[in-house]
Formats: C-alpha cells, structure tokens, sequence
C-alpha cells in the first residue's frame, strides 16, 4: 500500500523532472536530458501501475480512496486543502496520460533529436504531465483548476516552443485567450459551486447534490447554472463549438506536443470534468442536453472540415475536435462511461495518428501538405501500418478499439435513457465522414504515385526510439477495444463495469431519470420519439459500420479509383467547396465580429483616448500645472540681497501683527 | 529708576532705522552698518531686560550676540573686500549672480 499511501511520489516525479531539465539541463548532454525526461514520466508510469495493483484489493467502502495533505487556502469558511483522491475514473485516466505521456517522450527523443531548445522541450512536457496529473488525482474543485490552468500554461508554452516563428507564437497566444474565455465561464462556476454548497470538495459536494432533486429541464435551476458554466470551459479546453478555433491553429507546436496535449490528454479535460461532475450533471437536464447538442454538433461539423485538409496535421486537427464532440455526446446522453471509454481509445489511436503523422513529416523532411506526398507506403512500412490500424480504429471498423467506443456512445444516443434521435444522426453521419476523410489521408499519403520530387527528397523510416512507441500504440488501437466486446452479445461489458460504482454513487434513480427524459422540454422541442422508434435505432446498430465502409469506399472512389472525379465534384459543388475549404469562414466571421470591433475600441477608445488622454492626461496635466506654478513662483529668488531683506521685513511684521491681534482678540 | 520701557522704545527706533537703512540704502559697508545697529538695538533690549529680572541670561545672550557680530563683521568685510576687487563697486545691485 505504499504508493497509494504516497500518492504525490506519482506527481512529484515529472515536477522534479521539469525543474532538473529546466533549470540545468541546458548545460548537459542530450542522453542526460531524455534520460531524466523519460525517466521521470517512466517511473510515474510504474508507480501508477502498481497504484492500481494496491488500488484493486482495496474494499468497496474505502474508493474514492481519499490523502490530505495541507491545507492551502483558508479563508473564512472557504477550505481549500491539497489533497488527492483515486477512484475507478482516476485510475482509467492516469493510466492514460502516464502511458500515453511515456510513449510520446520516448518519440520525442527521437523526433526532437535535431531541434534546438531540446532541455526546454523535455522540460516542458515533464511540467505538463506534473499538472495533467494534478488535474486527475485533485480532489477538489479549485486544486483541479489548478491542474487546468496549469495544462492550459504548457499547452501555451509548447505551440509557441518555435516561438521565432511568428505563426507559432500568435497560435500559442490564440490558444491560450480562446481557452481563457471558456475559463472564465469555469471560474464563476467554482463560485457558484461553492455557494450553493458551502464546499468544493468533490465528496462533500456530491454527498449534497445527491439529496437535491433534479431541476426542471425547461428552467435555469441553479445546478443547471453551475454545469453550463462549468461545461463553457469544458468548451474552451476540449475545442467545442464555438471554441474550437484555437485547436486546428495549435499545430503549429512540434506533432509530438499535438500527439500528447492536443489529442490524447489536454483536450479530453474537458470530458473527464463532466464525468467527474456527474452528480451535479445528472441532476441538471438541460445541461446535459446543452453538452448532448453541443457535442454531436462539433463531431458532425468539424468532420465535414476535415475533409478538405491538406494538410496532414490540420486533418488530424479536426478530426480530434470531431471525436471529443462524441466523447461530450456520450456524456450528455448519460453514458458517461462510454464517454470515457471513448476518451481512452481515443488517446490511443489519436496519439498514434498524430506520431505516425509526424513520422511522415519526418520522413518528407518537413512536408506537411498531402498533395505532395504518395506512394509511401513501401518506403516507411513501419509508420504504414500503424497510422492504417489507428485509421481502421478511428473509422470504427469492427474489432479495432473505436469500434467498441463509438458504437457505445452512438448507441446510448439513440437508445438510451437520455436518447436524441437528431443527436444520433448527426454522430452517425459524422462516423461517415470521419472515415471518409481518414482514408482519404492514409490514401493521398501512402498510395498512388509520389507527388515529390524523388532525387530531392530522401524518405527514410524514422529511428526505433520513433517506431517503437508507434507500434505500442497501434497494439492498444488494435486491442484497446475488446474489454467492451462482450457489449456486443448483450453483456456488461468490463469497462463499464470497472468504472460502474464511480457513476453509479451519488447517481440519479433510474426511475426519475426516465421520467425526466420523458418529460424534458428541450428534448420534446427537438423531437424525441417515444421509445418504440428507439427500439428501431437501435437495431440497427449496424448502421455506423455501414457508413464507416461507405466512407472507406468513397475514399478509394475518388482518391485511388478516379482521381478525376474529386476534381469534377470540386468543380460541380464549387460553392460548397469554397466554403467548406475555407472552414466555413469562422475564423474570418470572428475577426469581422468579435476580434476587430474588440481591436477597434481597444486602439480608438482604450488607448488613445482612456490611455492617452485621460490617464496620461491626468499624470501629464499635473505635472504641467507643478511646472507652471513653480516657474511664476521662482521668479521670487531675484538675486537681490534686498528684496530679500525687504520680505524679511514684511515677513517679521506681518508674524508681529499676527500677534498682536490674537493677543488683542484674548 | 528709568522703567524699562524707556529702553525698549529706544531700542525699537535703533532697529526701526537699521531695517530702514538696510533695506533702502545700496552701499554693502553701509548696510553692515544697518546690521550692526539693529544687532545693538537688540543688545540694549536684553540687558535691559537683565537689568529689569535681575536675571544674569540677558547679558550672556548680549556677549554671544558681540561674538557673533564681531565674527560677521571679519567674513563679511572680507567678502566685501574681494567683491570690491572683483566688481570695483561696493553697490549691493551689482552683486545678483545667485538666483533663478
């Protein structure tokens, strides 16, 4: 029991790591430097593994397993103390970022191998995994702020690491405002948390909710207040509509960061907050709803971008917006841990994409735009074959791991006790996309003739250190899948039921949450059926492989079978082409908007009026009326001893009819 | 007896011309002369005072007051010697180098 009894040896590791690398390690050696960087985040590793060995035989009174450290804040009756606490979902989620964390350091030792900054590099991405971890193992609300910010911070430091580059420094800056506006919304949900409850401690809190009803859905009640607001940064962490902007533009940073941050652990915060607050979720119906329509709509509409990415990090960009849109979709219709479930192959296949992605760039020399690639498959076999079996997962081709997870979620969309036939859709047709828009990647890279110069560019299989991690990966993106197998043939399947008592404590009877979906306003309004037209989505069950194989199809159709008919459908649908092309034009709508009237008033109004005139002003005319006055007032000291004597004289009279007369008024 | 007030009348018209010399006449040794006399007129108050308290502080201010005189009336000849040289004026109008 001694890991569990000395939880914070799993977060100090990558701190002490972080100071090591980022204080000294620019002096030493690059061994040194990965070693201590891998090192660190590898022994995290093994202390989590044998955290959840000791966290197995404890009984089922003693999880959330709960360590009190210090108290940090405290302030009246506000109580913030640093402590951790492991449950079921924990331990899902440290196995993730600890392994997934593990593989892409030891990627980075090797994709990293050229670049300068590489001490500031390790330094970085061991400062993220301390604060990632933080943000799981915090057992309250504020400390797991804490670990939000601070992820928020690396994920800012590491797209802007080519930080000469002006790109990557105005991406770091987009990413780290656009989240701030999400955040903004968080923070005033922790005020009204701890308002409500007098407490921000996750077991004090749920304890509460767990006696209060579950509000109306068609009312702002004031749980329902607290999840929108917590779930606005949610929005901005995990890159939802309308948030999402900063993601795609986040690709700047080196693809082992993107592979890490911004695919498999950051962005999924936002995910792993929901489930955590599932007590004050599950209570609050238009919320979940609210986290429902926002998701599928995400998944549905930043695939439809992905497909006209050229280029090969911006695809995979989208494509991790799509598929965090279906992690908020299985949240809001209930299926938390599909959800998470979700979140986990995703880590796994994502993470793998974006390597094997950086693979290809590595191998190209830097080229990231598709249409000049091809026909790689025979010169890097290795990076081939596992980007095809993240692919054939990420399509949710049966028997890969998001397969199993995305059947799940769309499933509980369709057929759960929150089922929203709209929502459903729009997450199945988005699985269609997703396919299509995947092979069309793995298509335009691997297949057909090379669109490069041959005697120009060397294309070479990266290092073991490279290829190693990319095989681990695509080995969970193969397997990752099967603890749901058995969901197919009607069972629990083990990971639900691993993750069962965490949703089902402080959980709504499921006689009310009948009842509620039943009678849930917004629901109603966007056209829930009654169940019996559930039962038939839910048989066809086969639908999402359907269109996966229909997308796959397409794929070969227009990008191996007939490369003409892409340019013939380019050319009929111009239009939509342009518009979908252009990512819908978002980013020029929020300059129009938002950020140039923002810019306007800040430059006509804030700086050259309150700034300049007035504040400067203020300081400015102050000085000048000291000036003025000290230079009429100098003209006293005339240089002639007896003008001087002559105020003397005034002087001393003056002081001596003073007397006079107050001895007079005596 | 003389009362006292006898002499503080005749003190207070000394310094009363001293003030008017000072303050109108232009030659520096003149104006010593103003300083010496309404440094004397105070003298003839304190022992005056003295005199009146049968209270010795009096005349003890008064040998002070001769000290200091005599000390200012050997720096400032001085100077006014040297401005003399300098200027080969004893006018105190000339001498106004030291203002804004």
């Amino acid at each position: 029991m001694f890991i569990l009894h000395h939880l914070w040896i799993i977060l100090l590791l990558p701190l002490i790591g972080a100071a090591l690398n980022g204080l000294l390690g620019a002096k030493w050696p690059k061994v040194a430097v990965n070693s201590i960087g891998i090192g660190s985040v590898g022994l995290s590793f093994l202390c989590v593994l044998e955290l959840i060995r000791e966290f197995l035989q404890l009984g089922a009174t003693q999880v959330p397993y709960f360590e009190r450290y210090f108290n940090w804040i405290s302030a009246g009756i506000f109580n913030v103390d640093f402590a951790l606490q492991v449950d079921q979902l924990t331990i899902i989620m440290l196995l993730v970022v600890t392994f997934v964390s593990l593989l892409v350091h030891i990627y980075s030792s090797g994709y990293m191998a050229h670049e300068g900054g590489y001490a500031r590099f390790f330094s970085y991405l061991n400062l993220f995994v301390f604060f990632m971890l933080t943000l799981v193992l915090a057992a309250n609300l504020v400390l797991m702020f804490v670990g939000w910010e601070g992820v928020g911070l690396c994920s800012y430091l590491l797209i802007g690491f080519w930080f000469l580059k002006d790109s990557a420094a105005s991406a770091g800056k987009k990413a780290f405002i656009t989240t701030r506006i999400g955040d903004f919304g968080f923070t005033i949900g922790i005020l009204l948390t701890f308002w409500t409850f007098r407490s921000i401690d996750f077991g004090t809190m749920f304890q509460q909710a767990s006696t209060m009803p579950v509000e109306s859905a068609a009312g702002f009640g004031t749980l329902t207040v607290i999840c929108l607001l917590l779930f606005a940064g949610a929005i901005g962490k995990s890159a939802q509509i309308p948030l999402y902007v900063w993601l795609p533009d986040a690709m700047e940073g080196p693809t082992p960061v993107s592979a890490l941050i911004h695919a498999a652990t950051m962005v999924t915060a936002g995910v792993y907050m929901v489930a955590r607050m599932h007590p004050l979720f599950s209570r609050a119906p238009l919320a979940m709803y609210f986290v429902a329509a926002v998701g599928a709509a995400t998944a549905f509409y930043a695939a439809t971008i992905g497909v006209l990415q050229t280029d090969i990090k911006k695809v995979l960009a989208y494509s991790t917006v799509s598929q965090l849109g279906y992690m908020f979709l299985g949240c809001g219709v209930g299926a938390y841990a599909a959800g998470i479930f979700h979140l986990m192959t995703h880590a796994f296949f994502k993470g793998l994409l974006f390597l094997a992605a950086g693979s290809v760039i590595h191998a190209m020399g830097g080229e990231q735009d598709m249409r000049n690639m091809g026909g790689l498959r025979k010169k890097i076999p290795i990076t081939y074959w596992t980007m095809l079996a993240a692919t054939l997962a990420i399509a949710g081709i049966p028997g890969f791991a998001g397969f199993f997870s995305k059947d799940e979620i769309l499933d509980a969309a369709g057929g759960g006790p929150h089922a929203a036939p709209v929502l459903y859709w729009l997450g199945l047709v988005g699985a269609g996309i997703t396919s299509f828009y995947m092979f069309r990647l793995i298509f335009l890279t691997f297949f057909g003739q090379p669109r490069y110069d041959e005697h120009k560019v060397h294309v070479h299989e990266s290092p073991s250190n490279m290829t190693i991690p990319l095989i681990l990966l695509a080995i969970c993106s193969v397997a990752g899948g099967w603890f749901a197998a058995p969901h197919l043939v009607g069972g629990s399947d083990y990971f639900e039921a691993f993750l069962h008592p965490v949703f089902a404590s402080y959980g709504v009877p499921a006689a009310i949450t009948q009842q509620e979906s039943l009678a849930g306003a917004p629901g109603a309004a966007a056209g829930i059926a009654p169940n019996h037209a559930m039962e038939l989505l839910h048989a066809l069950t086969g639908l999402p492989v359907i269109l996966a194989v229909i997308g796959l199809f397409l794929a070969w159709w227009f990008y191996i079978y007939k490369p003409d008919a892409a340019r013939r459908a380019k050319e009929s649908l111009r239009g939509l082409y342009t518009l979908v092309y252009n990512k819908y034009y978002i980013d020029e709508i929020y300059a129009a908007l938002i950020i140039n009237p923002l810019l306007w008033i800040s430059t006509n109004v804030l700086w050259h009026v309150v700034d300049e005139k007035m504040i400067d002003g203020a300081v400015n005319g102050t000085a000048h009326v000291a000036r003025e006055l000290g230079g009429e007032v100098r003209e006293i000291q005339s240089g002639n001893a007896r003008t001087y004597a002559t105020w003397v004289v005034v002087g001393a009279v003056g002081f001596t009819v003073l007397l006079i007369a107050v001895w007079m008024v005596r | 007896m003389v009362p006292i007030s006898y002499y503080l009348v005749l003190s207070g018209i000394l310094f009363g011309l001293g003030v008017i010399a000072f303050t109108f006449k232009r030659n520096i040794i003149t104006l010593f002369m103003a300083i010496e006399l309404m440094l004397n007129a105070v003298n003839l108050a304190l022992v005056a005072f003295a005199r009146a308290w049968n209270q010795l502080d009096g005349l003890v201010f008064v040998f002070f007051v001769i000290v200091v005189a005599a000390a200012e009336a050997a720096v400032g000849l001085a100077i006014v010697i040297t401005i003399s040289q300098n200027r080969r004026s004893l006018n105190v109008e000339d001498v106004n180098l030291l203002k804004f």
